[in-house]
């Protein structure tokens, strides 16, 4: 198994090391020593790889992800899984703010809370968070399924295109055209899913949770507002 | 961009290496701000008197005119008087009338200030921050934006005795809030829209607040993005604006309470691998005081 010391080689080293991996590598478990909260780590991987970080991460860990399974033992900071397109992003602690911001595809998942904009234009992500979320989550998000155990913070998917968002706790506030929708057996469907995608099957069930979605009046033309343009 | 970083020591036994730690931090900070540097240290009060931290030049006239009545640590560009309580009235006219080209950068019974141009790793070696001790202390590494690179644009921002203030963001309010606080009888030094802010707590606190309410207060009449690292006497505080624009990672420990805006600054920490590490909340005043 690679691993490679920040203490001793630098993070360009690391990265260079990670892209340059072809998919028929195998070098398929990589473990990354004293990170120090330094920024991009693993960022733009393309490739079925595993990455453990064993310690707290700085900005953009994991950003433009494909393919890859990236694991921080730690917190991360702004921007985790930033456009990840592909792959699994495991956060064992907290994440700062943007989680997930404008990610295509893959799946993220949070153990600790995510702080403010978590699911940011998200369009096409699956994010978990076992805790909460922080305000302004969800904004602009346009596809893909937001889910938190936990509660949400202010303006919850304020301005909101077509993500789902599964919320178990309190909701604070909804932002603007963000509305509480019926939960249907295919949204059951979907979350059951991504419980166990996240390994918290046993102890959580989809019929906990409260679904929320756009009411679609912002972003859709509406004749009543024809006067306005 | 700018860098903000803040210790504060509940360990008495860490006392010594507040200097050390304090200045790891900040120039870990250089990339968010490499064109000044400032910082505050809270080290030994001695009763009955008040430090004042003086910035400028030819200070050898100053250190000879006020000989006997003070007792002067010159630090390159700056000089610490340490003056007996009732000489500061007598001290402070002097200087107004011979050196008012002097700024007092800070003053009171334990608060050291200190701020220059310049990389920060080299503004804490020139005023040998790693060989100060005390009890918290807190920096800024500066990226201007919006005022030119000078010394009296660096951070903190001291508006009252053994206060003072960083600042990440930028006030938007900050002309008419000036305006209320010189009707208040503030007098300000510069054009900054954070030495504003500070001057904000510091009438909040004349007026009887306690560090918690004159915070609370700041979240309803500071319009702007900040995140704020406090010092007070006794105290430390962090406050973010209600959208947390900029950036703040804390740990705490049961040996101190440590803030940074990223949390490399963080890493060098003793038995930081155990530490709480926890982003403060958006619009919460987090304070902590030596009783």
């Amino acid at each position: 198994m690679p691993e490679v010391d920040l203490a001793r080689s630098t993070r360009r080293e690391l990265n260079a090391a990670l892209h340059a991996l072809l998919p028929e590598t195998n070098e398929t478990h990589w473990l990354v020593r004293n990170p120090g909260g330094q920024h991009a780590l693993a960022a733009g991987i393309n490739a079925p790889v595993t990455v453990e970080i064993d310690g707290h991460a700085g900005y953009y860990c994991a950003g433009m992800n494909q393919q890859a399974n990236v694991i921080i033992n730690g917190n991360a900071g702004v921007g985790v899984a930033e456009n990840m397109m592909s792959g699994m992003v495991h956060v064992k602690g907290d994440a700062s703010q943007a989680a997930g911001a404008t990610a295509h595809g893959g799946l993220l998942v949070i153990d600790g809370n995510a702080s403010a904009r978590c699911g940011i234009s998200m369009k096409g992500v699956d994010i978990v968070v076992k805790g909460s979320i922080g305000p302004m989550s969800a904004f602009m998000a346009q596809a893909g399924n937001l889910v938190v155990l936990g509660d949400a913070g202010e303006a919850l998917g304020d301005s909101l295109y077509e993500t789902r968002i599964f919320v178990r706790g309190q909701v604070k506030s909804l932002g603007a055209d963000c509305t509480q929708k019926e939960m249907r057996p295919e949204h059951l469907e979907i979350l059951a899913a991504l419980l166990a995608q996240a390994g918290v099957e046993d102890s959580v069930t989809p019929e906990q949770f409260k679904r929320y979605g756009s009411a679609r009046q912002l972003y859709n033309f509406h004749v009543d507002n024809a006067s306005a343009y | 961009m700018c860098g903000i970083v803040g210790l504060f020591l509940k360990d008495e036994s860490l006392q010594p290496d507040l200097g050390r730690l304090l200045g790891e931090m900040l120039v870990v900070m250089t990339d968010r701000g490499p064109d000044s540097a400032g910082f505050a240290v809270y080290g030994d009060g001695v009763s009955g008197r008040i430090k004042l931290t003086l910035r400028g030049e030819r200070l050898d006239d100053v250190v000879a005119a006020l000989a006997g009545k003070a007792e002067v640590t010159r630090r390159d560009t700056h000089l610490v008087l340490s003056i007996a309580e009732a000489e500061e009235e007598s001290v402070r006219g002097w200087l107004a009338l011979h050196r008012p080209d002097l700024a007092v950068t800070g003053s009171g019974k334990r608060i050291e200030l200190y701020k220059e141009v310049g990389k920060p790793g080299a503004v804490a070696t020139r005023f040998a921050l790693p060989q100060m001790a005390g009890t918290h202390g807190i920096g800024h590494t500066r990226m201007a934006t919006e005022s030119a690179v000078t010394t009296a644009g660096a951070h903190p921002f001291s508006t009252g005795a053994d206060q003072c203030l960083v600042h990440n963001g930028s006030l938007s309010n900050h002309r008419s809030l000036r305006r209320n606080l010189e009707r208040e009888g503030l007098t300000f030094e510069t054009d900054n829209d954070s030495e504003v802010a500070a001057g904000y707590l510091s009438w909040r606190l004349r007026e009887g607040a306690t560090l918690t309410e004159a915070l609370d207060a700041g979240l309803v009449d500071l319009d702007g993005f900040y995140t704020f690292v406090i010092g007070t006497e006794n105290g430390f505080a962090v406050m973010r604006d209600p959208i947390a624009c900029k950036p703040a990672v804390m740990a705490e420990t049961d040996r101190y309470v440590a803030f940074g805006s990223e949390y490399r600054a963080l890493v060098g920490l003793p038995g930081i691998a155990q530490a709480r590490v926890f982003e403060p909340e958006p619009a919460r005043a987090y304070v902590w005081e030596r009783q």
